[in-house]
């Protein structure tokens, strides 16, 4: 190793002569491969706690729950990817959906309802996509403006009512399965197109772009890349499935109201971060969103057999995602534990904090005892 | 400036930094201001009972509790960062305090508020320490904590809520009270804008906070401890959600599981509407006083036009969006909401 060094600053040179090894340890220390396992462990220990767990029958019926999610975190993870973000894609779900639902009401034609919906969809998607592209707008900016006006539509399509009575042929597309086989038509649906996006990131220009666009901006733009057409491209994008969740939405439940997918992006945003994709941009895989989507689905559907509740569900995946993102920074950083002195004034600070949280957590404990048990 | 004579050089370059200061003020929050008139002007016409000291008091008893949130979040987003979970701590504290309150409910009004902003300020310092010195970025933070202190108000109720009757009344008449007229809950708010604005405009920490912000780098070099900073950002956000909780519990005099749902994206939207950008290192209190107050107005002049309720949200949503386009048209140089 010493004469490599050498070597090295003899030439002045420090860029490395090969490319890394890939070895088995750098694949196993890969996201990817860390989700795969903590799927499997997932697997593992609820088929211990519930009999109903690998049962075909029920994933059939749970799995339909997540493919609107799964859906939006396609697009999604383009926009992460260029370091953008986009909160208003449950509200123009509810939006779009909400629009069909209306027309509907009115006696459209089911199919051209839908198709309105998707129309609808897909502008919101433009309106996001121009102002972040050609105004040059923050993109959780006009995200957050767009969240409250495109929900905003949603309930002045609908008010107080409800959309219902949708025919038979439409509803397939949420509740339906495949002809002869157990697999659901939206998560179908979700498979191809998520083949699709894939292959569009991985293997495509337009996905070297993206990752470009995420790396450093105006590199990309001085290298040719057409930053505000793709940026324009991938909000539009966003909003035509967006929209398109909105119609598996409302097929799966047979009725639209306004309200339908608040609170949604988190999930989205949660499944896609879980999945790998950095928020800064410029990084992830889309098989890596995939999983984190079914380790998400998994774990929900194991709570909820346990009939735990879906707030303290929400909590499990809030902890899981801190977690995925502290474990590997405190593991690399581990191997310089070794030189670490204790030092006096940062384990003051460290027992001191510690203190605080266990004080809180008694007071916790303490009061909620109290009271539930009725003062 | 010219008409200055006989004056020493320190007072004329202090009067002359007043008056850049004063003018670079109005230059930058000059757009919201003439969207609010506009609009105030508007629905006047329309309605003119929208200048009753009755509708004002409303409005303003209405965006007190955004108020307080909203120079949180501006701190933090003034870090380049956003912390989502203000509302999860706010239905947290207001619970926990409402169950205290049960044990004891001779509890002076000042030990109330200074348990909200001790609980307040510990979740905060949970944010703080994970986004600081856990390196985790503060959307994925504090979306987290979101989930998990949203949680924690579920199993620490047991699904049940603390109601009107629960209540001493003492604690519901902390905001509704009336000091010299005004109610003490706007009162409350105009306090912590003093405070923070102090803070940003004339001690060491408002600047390093910008500093931080605006480039951490640089702020690294220069000296400024830009972990605590970004720690201390977060704490005193738990701290001030958790004030805002007494008052919110004292307010609606209620505490429920879903108490402030949906803050969170509330008080982004008045700070950016106000100017403060969530790439950091831009924004004062002025502008989000003024986006608050615009949000309120917006809020209130479309139930007073007797728009379909309906359709409110639709039209705050838009207007929204009509602020932050026109403001960044007007000032296309430096504009604030680039990234």
């Amino acid at each position: 190793m010493k004469s490599k060094a050498i070597s090295q600053t003899e030439t002045g040179q420090s860029i490395k002569e090969k490319a890394p090894k890939a070895s088995l340890a750098s694949f196993i220390k890969r996201w990817e491969t860390i989700l795969v396992f903590l799927i499997i462990l997932v697997i593992f220990i609820n088929t211990r706690l519930s009999p109903y767990f690998l049962n075909l029958n029920n994933l059939s019926r749970t799995i339909p729950d997540f493919m609107e999610i799964g859906l939006m975190m396609l697009p999604l993870s383009f926009i992460i990817i260029t370091g953008n973000m986009d909160l208003s894609i449950a509200s123009n779900m509810g939006m779009s959906a909400s629009f069909m639902g209306v027309l509907h009401n009115m006696g459209v034609n089911i199919w051209v309802a839908a198709l309105c919906g998707l129309l609808l969809g897909t502008l919101g998607g433009v309106l996001n996509g121009y102002l972040v592209a050609k105004v040059k707008l923050h993109s959780m900016v006009v995200t957050l403006g767009t969240y409250a006006f495109f929900r905003g539509l949603a309930y002045g399509f609908l008010g107080d009512q409800a959309a219902r009575n949708y025919p038979a042929s439409f509803t397939y597309l949420g509740q339906g399965k495949i002809f002869g086989t157990p697999i659901p038509f939206s998560v179908a649906l979700f498979l191809i197109l998520a083949i699709i996006f894939g292959i569009i990131l991985h293997k495509t220009t337009f996905g070297r772009q993206l990752f470009a666009i995420g790396n450093n901006e105006e590199a990309a733009r001085y290298s040719g890349v057409p930053v505000a057409r793709v940026k324009l491209t991938i909000f539009i994008l966003s909003g035509f499935i967006s929209a398109l969740a909105g119609l598996v939405l409302a097929a799966r439940f047979g009725s639209t109201r306004p309200d339908n997918g608040t609170g949604l992006e988190t999930a989205v945003i949660t499944a896609s971060v879980l999945g790998g994709l950095d928020i800064m941009g410029g990084k992830g895989t889309m098989y890596g969103a995939a999983l984190a989507l079914a380790l998400i689905g998994l774990l929900r559907f194991g709570m909820g057999l346990m009939n735990i509740q879906s707030q303290v569900q929400s909590m499990v995946i809030g902890v899981l995602l801190i977690i995925s993102i502290l474990l590997p920074y405190i593991g690399s950083n581990l191997g310089g534990l070794k030189k670490f002195k204790i030092q006096l004034k940062p384990l003051l600070t460290f027992l001191g904090i510690a203190a605080i949280f266990v004080a809180f957590l008694v007071f916790f404990m303490w009061s909620r005892g109290i009271v539930l048990s009725g003062v | 400036m010219a008409n200055h004579s006989m004056v020493t050089q320190n007072e004329s370059t202090h009067k002359s930094h007043v008056k850049q200061l004063g003018r670079i003020l109005a230059f930058r929050e000059a757009g919201i201001i003439i969207i609010t008139i506009i609009l105030a002007v508007l629905v006047t016409l329309r309605e003119p009972s929208f200048l009753s000291i009755d509708n004002l008091t409303d409005i303003l008893m209405n965006i007190s509790l955004l108020i307080i949130v909203a120079l949180a979040q501006t701190l933090v987003l003034l870090t380049a960062g956003i912390d989502l979970s203000v509302e999860s701590t706010i239905g947290l504290v207001a619970m926990m305090v409402g169950f205290f309150l049960q044990i004891v409910p001779n509890l002076p009004n000042i030990l109330s508020i200074l348990l909200g902003i001790g609980l307040g300020a510990i979740l905060g310092t949970f944010n703080g320490l994970i986004i600081s010195y856990g390196k985790v970025p503060p959307i994925i933070a504090t979306l987290g904590t979101l989930s998990i202190y949203r949680g924690l108000v579920f199993f620490y109720s047991g699904g049940t809520w603390i109601n009107s009757f629960e209540l001493p009344g003492d604690i519901k008449l902390l905001s509704k009270a009336r000091f010299l007229g005004v109610p003490q809950m706007i009162l409350f708010a105009i306090l912590v804008a003093l405070v923070i604005f102090l803070i940003l405009r004339f001690t060491r920490f408002g600047r390093d906070i910008y500093a931080v912000g605006s480039n951490p780098d640089a702020a690294m070099f220069a000296g400024i401890r830009k972990q605590k900073i970004i720690f201390l950002v977060y704490v005193i956000s738990g701290l001030l959600a958790g004030f805002a909780a007494v008052l919110w519990l004292s307010y609606y005099e209620s505490a429920q599981t879903n108490t402030a749902l949906g803050f969170a994206l509330q008080t982004v939207t008045a700070a950016v509407v106000g100017g403060v950008s969530t790439g950091g290192g831009v924004g004062g209190v002025p502008g989000v006083l003024l986006g608050a107050l615009l949000l309120g107005i917006i809020k209130k002049s479309l139930t007073l036009v007797r728009i379909s309720a309906f359709w409110q949200l639709a039209a705050q949503g838009f207007l929204i969006l009509v602020a932050v386009v026109t403001d960044k048209l007007i000032f296309k140089r430096g504009g604030r909401f680039e990234k």
